[in-house]
């Protein structure tokens, strides 16, 4: 961590001394998850990874429009929480939401199509990548106003309790979420209702061009404030998908058997830039070196091999897997742009937008 | 019948609502054990109890956020923001999450809200918290936004609210909280999206908004007596807005007048006078005019703020010198 005091003056972010990530932990071997939950994760963070390579290269060939934030090195969190949470469980996340979009098993070609703003995309090109929802999946929605979907997913879990469910919401926002207002509204209000709801901070140790420790009083942004509301302070590898399976079983079962909500920190890093072709050169070279090393992705390859999985059922998974990426693409490419009919519609539960007579 | 004062109305029609669907719950500050600051929800927790009717922190973006996640997920919420002026503090909920939300997600959800809040002034309150907030709401596509001027509105409107599938702000007046009025018995069930003569007449239209109904209408009165036959129309809801009924009017008068509380720019009135302009043009005899209160915070001395407030004065004033 750095030495840096806050008021230094240092305002070339890039020389400052790189936050290096806490070395892997090989113990997470041996955490009891079920080799095919494994294979499925492998499985599933290199959909995403896939994904959103494809997602950038079709934004550098223009196709991609408008904005898009990218969760590539973050995958594991949302492969972690995704494969524990029930199809009926309650997703909220981020503008950075393709990721948690994918991993409640909507259909990648949809989602695709969502950020070439065609009318085969997942929100007939309404929304666009920062508001990605879909909610035959639990999706309950990407939120782009930082702060707000906290609030929105206590109330989730609050109707998951006056409908006699079991049901859990999840909801999973950065590290510079942390210094908003709505941020503590929600967890004062999730811990006096005892809501079963787990907050998920991804810190990636960057807001968006400022790094976080700069602009945070505590050097853990979440897990710090957590005692505040009367909740454990939880920090977790957020490069490790074991790590965070085994965070998100225990948290999603305590709000199940309605022990209240918790508050997760997952540490982990944003390899590429904020948004769109941000380049990051803000941050230090020997940061983003150290913690590409820890990329989560051929550190779980690793761990699946020295589990005994052969390394032909590794790449066998990767080529599904690049396949489905390229099916997605030839269905969203060959989606139709929206027509003016859709201009108009889904404003009112009518189907319209008409506000007067 | 019952008579019910504006205050007493805010209950009765959430408690015909609550008893008619056993799902709909309310949240707010002080609404349970206190019965509202403005004492509109008094009861409500004894039959109800604290699960449907409940206290929250002063917490406005935890209310509004609580109210849109269990809305989206099958529940219908009451959501009361104490003074509407408050909204500028959980804006963010209502302009950009509830209000948008079905359209961005190419109507995958529906978010079934009435927020409930104490709007107007005449308490002497000062600036913050006696604000005509209804252009704030109004602009945001997505909005339904409703200002009953009676206590049978107030119960007929709020049940209309609340079965309606959309978001709705619903502004309730402070200065009309002791208004009665008979009420029939049985359920009381109105519409969204109807205006209402108030009045009838012939010379000139007077569409008016919750306090300033019945300003308009003493204020027609005093027209009479100098001649001029005022139609007063309580325009009820903005969004949707009975633009049919209004512009109905103006054919038949030929003259339009809105009375106002907010503030004067983009207030709702200058909506209604460009429809107007725009497609009864040649209806009318001369210009639309807007009486609003002046472009400034409201002032706290009693004096002030009714010099600020159209007043059935200048109200009458106004008509009498602009239709010379
Ligand atoms: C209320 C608000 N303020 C500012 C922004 C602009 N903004 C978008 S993303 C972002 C950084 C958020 O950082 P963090 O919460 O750490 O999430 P990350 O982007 O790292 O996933 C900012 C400041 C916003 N969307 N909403």
């Amino acid at each position: 961590m750095s030495t840096q005091t806050r008021d230094e003056g240092l305002y070339d972010y890039a020389l400052r001394e790189p936050r290096l990530p806490a070395p892997e932990n090989r113990e997470n071997d041996n955490i009891g998850i079920p080799i095919e939950a494994r294979l499925e994760m492998y499985e599933m963070q290199q959909l995403l990874r896939q994904f959103e390579k494809r997602a950038y290269d079709m934004f550098l060939q223009n196709l991609v429009k408008g904005t898009s934030h990218l969760s590539l090195g973050q995958e594991a969190v949302a492969t972690g929480f995704g494969r524990v949470m029930r199809p009926d469980d309650f997703t909220f996340a981020t503008y950075r939401g393709h990721a948690h979009t994918l991993s409640r098993g909507a259909d990648p070609g949809a989602v695709l199509a969502e950020l070439l703003g065609r009318e085969n995309g997942i929100l007939k090109g309404k929304g666009g990548s920062m508001h990605l929802t879909s909610v035959e999946h639990g999706m309950m929605g990407s939120y782009a106003i930082i702060g707000a979907h906290l609030t929105i997913a206590n109330g989730a879990a609050w109707s998951a309790r006056m409908r006699g469910t079991d049901q859990v919401a999840v909801c999973f926002f950065g590290d510079g979420t942390t210094n908003i207002g709505a941020f503590h509204e929600a967890l004062n209000l999730a811990a006096i209702w005892d809501l079963p709801v787990v907050f998920v901070c991804e810190n990636n140790l960057w807001m968006e061009y400022t790094p976080i420790d700069l602009i945070t009083a505590v050097a853990n942004p979440a897990a710090d404030r957590a005692s505040a509301y009367g909740l454990e302070g939880i920090v977790v590898d957020g490069n490790d998908a074991d790590a965070v399976y085994q965070v998100a079983t225990q948290a999603i079962g305590r709000a199940r058997r309605g022990e209240g909500p918790s508050l997760i920190e997952a540490q982990t890093y944003r390899e590429q830039g904020h948004s769109r072709a941000d380049p990051a050169k803000y941050r230090p070279p020997a940061e983003v070196q150290a913690w590409k090393e820890r990329d989560p992705i051929p550190m779980y390859h690793e761990r699946l091999l020295r589990l005994g999985v052969p390394e032909g059922d590794l790449s066998t998974i990767q080529q599904d897997v690049a396949r489905r990426v390229d099916e997605a693409t030839e269905f969203a490419k060959g989606g139709a742009v929206p027509g003016e009919q859709h201009l108009l519609t889904d404003v009112w539960a009518d189907g319209g937008s008409a506000w007067r007579n | 019948m019952a008579e019910l004062t504006y205050r007493n109305a805010v209950a009765y029609g959430i408690a015909q609502e609550m008893r008619r669907d056993p799902s709909l719950v309310m949240l707010g500050e002080d609404i349970a054990g206190a019965g509202g600051v403005f004492k509109t929800t008094v009861g409500l927790v004894d039959e109800f109890g604290p699960d449907r009717i409940r206290d929250t922190p002063i917490s406005e973006q935890a209310i509004l956020g609580a109210a849109m996640g269990a809305a989206m997920t099958g529940i219908p919420v009451i959501a009361e923001i104490m003074f509407s002026d408050f909204i500028a503090v959980c804006f963010d909920l209502l302009a950009n999450e509830i209000a948008k939300s079905r359209y961005m997600t190419g109507g995958q959800v529906t978010i079934p809200i009435v927020v409930r809040t104490a709007n107007g002034g005449g308490s002497r309150f000062g600036a913050q918290h006696s604000q005509s907030v209804e252009n704030w709401v109004m602009m945001i596509p997505g909005l339904k936004v409703v200002a009953p001027s009676t206590p049978l509105d107030v119960v007929g409107l709020l049940a209309a609210s609340i079965r309606d599938p959309d978001p709705v702000v619903f502004l309730e007046h402070k200065s009309l909280m002791a208004d009665k009025q008979d009420v029939p018995d049985g359920e009381i069930l109105d519409k969204l999206g109807a205006a209402r003569v108030v009045r009838e007449g012939t010379d000139c239209t007077i569409a008016a908004l919750a306090l300033m109904v019945p300003r308009a209408l003493e204020a027609a009165d005093r027209l009479e007596d100098q001649g001029i036959s005022a139609e007063v129309i309580d325009v009820r809801t903005l969004v949707p807005l009975d633009t049919q009924t209004i512009l109905g009017s103006v054919s038949k008068t030929s003259r339009l007048f809105t009375v106002e509380e907010n503030p004067r720019l983009c207030g709702w009135g200058a909506e209604i006078a460009s429809i107007v302009a725009d497609e009864a043009f040649w209806d009318l005899d001369g210009p639309v005019v807007r009486i609003t209160t002046p472009h400034i915070p409201l002032p706290a001395a009693e004096a002030l703020e009714d010099m600020a407030i159209p007043s059935v004065d200048r109200i009458t004033e106004t008509v009498t010198k602009r239709m010379g």
